[in-house]
């Protein structure tokens, strides 16, 4: 979606203050993780602003810090510079160490490069210990890099490399994390947001 | 990031290619970005760079690895040689076409070449000048600016002195009379 090495931007706009509070309100529905962090990721005092990217994809910057895009107002996706600083605020797949470069280019995900050795898909288990808050769902990673909840086809996630620390790309997923299992093959993400794309480069001043 | 620090980590981002240095050797500026990681960040690039790090590879994979990034790195050389190129070869013509008897106007064209944004260009020399400037898309698909007033001469000077990235040589005067007969 971004693969263009520049994309070009309509100037911002200032969101009016209801519809900040409803892209609010989906952000934390779609990332119920996000919930303790989301004074620090939308702080209540400052301006919302949209840009709008070709494709109709709206990008939401505050203070020149991009925060997430969607598409036809779609489903929210988190800018990776948001990951990075939330990294354990976002369901997590990895993929191994040779899909790598492919997913930095632009191609499209496919299942070999999350069911190899190297790559993780969600096990599902029942996490131990005292839930952080009420009405977030206990969830996590696991030490090996496993997310505990199976995730859905349509589910924005975020997508982390073997061996890296940080995530090297987001999108959503077009086959459910459990069918990605049983089938093995077949393409997993399509158009994802990735580190190098248009919308990393974007400047957003 | 100016909020009061909590949760929010803070990330390097590389400041040659903007990854973070960790998928700089995805970037194609390979050389650069160590060159750079290890002046701003020792610690990291210890971390990342060290033998002991890179060793963990196969060797089959570093030798595909290395092929990529030389592969990568010859693509970014020859952008950026192209970029260089075109920008020495585009040049900025300054027309002054005649409006009416003693009216003129003057456009500015050939300025994105040189990656200025032609809106806050128009609107200094509207400043700068006194008078109206505006960009106006050309029959040929492109942009130009116009300026109202015969200032051809100060937009020279003006260009030269406030974007020092255009080289003298490569801006260019052009005095354009109205044809016969078609004055109203």
């Amino acid at each position: 979606m971004f693969k263009k090495d520049t994309i070009t931007a309509s100037p911002k706009q200032k969101l009016k203050s209801s519809i900040q509070r409803s892209l609010r309100a989906s952000l934390l529905t779609t990332f119920p993780l996000l919930t303790p962090h989301i004074d620090e990721v939308l702080p209540k005092k400052s301006s919302l602003e949209q840009m709008k990217l070709p494709d109709r994809v709206s990008l939401y910057v505050i203070d020149g810090q991009p925060i997430f895009y969607n598409q036809d107002n779609g489903v929210p996706v988190p800018h990776l510079r948001l990951v990075h600083r939330f990294p354990q605020a976002f369901p997590t797949i990895r993929i191994d160490r040779g899909a790598i470069r492919f997913v930095l280019s632009g191609a499209t995900l496919m299942a070999p490069g999350l069911t190899s050795a190297g790559g993780r898909l969600p096990i599902p288990t029942v996490r131990e210990g005292e839930p952080v808050a009420e009405g977030v769902p206990n969830e996590g990673v696991d030490g090996e890099g496993h997310w505990s909840r199976e995730l859905e086809k349509g589910e924005p996630v975020v997508v982390m490399a073997e061996g890296k620390e940080e995530a090297c790309a987001v999108g959503l997923l077009v086959a459910g994390t459990k069918e990605v299992k049983d089938k093995g093959k077949g393409p997993v993400i399509e158009e994802a947001h990735f580190l190098g794309d248009g919308l990393w480069r974007l400047n957003v001043d | 990031m100016a909020e009061p620090a909590h949760v929010g980590r803070h990330v390097i981002y590389c400041g040659v290619c903007t990854l973070p240095p960790e998928y700089c050797e995805y970037g194609g500026t390979v050389k650069k970005c160590q060159e750079w990681l290890e002046k701003q960040h020792p610690s990291m690039y210890e971390r990342i760079w060290s033998p002991a790090a890179t060793a963990s590879l196969s060797l089959e994979a570093k030798d595909r690895a290395a092929k990529d990034a030389k592969k990568k790195a010859a693509k970014a050389e020859a952008a950026e040689q192209k970029n260089a190129d075109r920008l020495a070869n585009s040049v900025v013509t300054i027309k002054r076409i005649e409006r009416n008897k003693r009216k003129y106007v003057t456009s500015v064209s050939g300025l994105e070449a040189f990656g200025l944004e032609l809106k806050k260009v128009a609107k200094d020399f509207g400043k700068k000048f006194a008078t109206g400037s505006s960009v106006t898309k050309t029959p040929s698909g492109g942009e130009e600016i116009v300026v109202q007033g015969d200032v051809s001469d100060e937009i020279e000077e003006f260009l030269l002195e406030k974007y020092k990235e255009i080289p003298e040589d490569n801006i260019e005067l052009v005095e354009d009379k109205k044809k016969k007969g078609s004055a109203a």
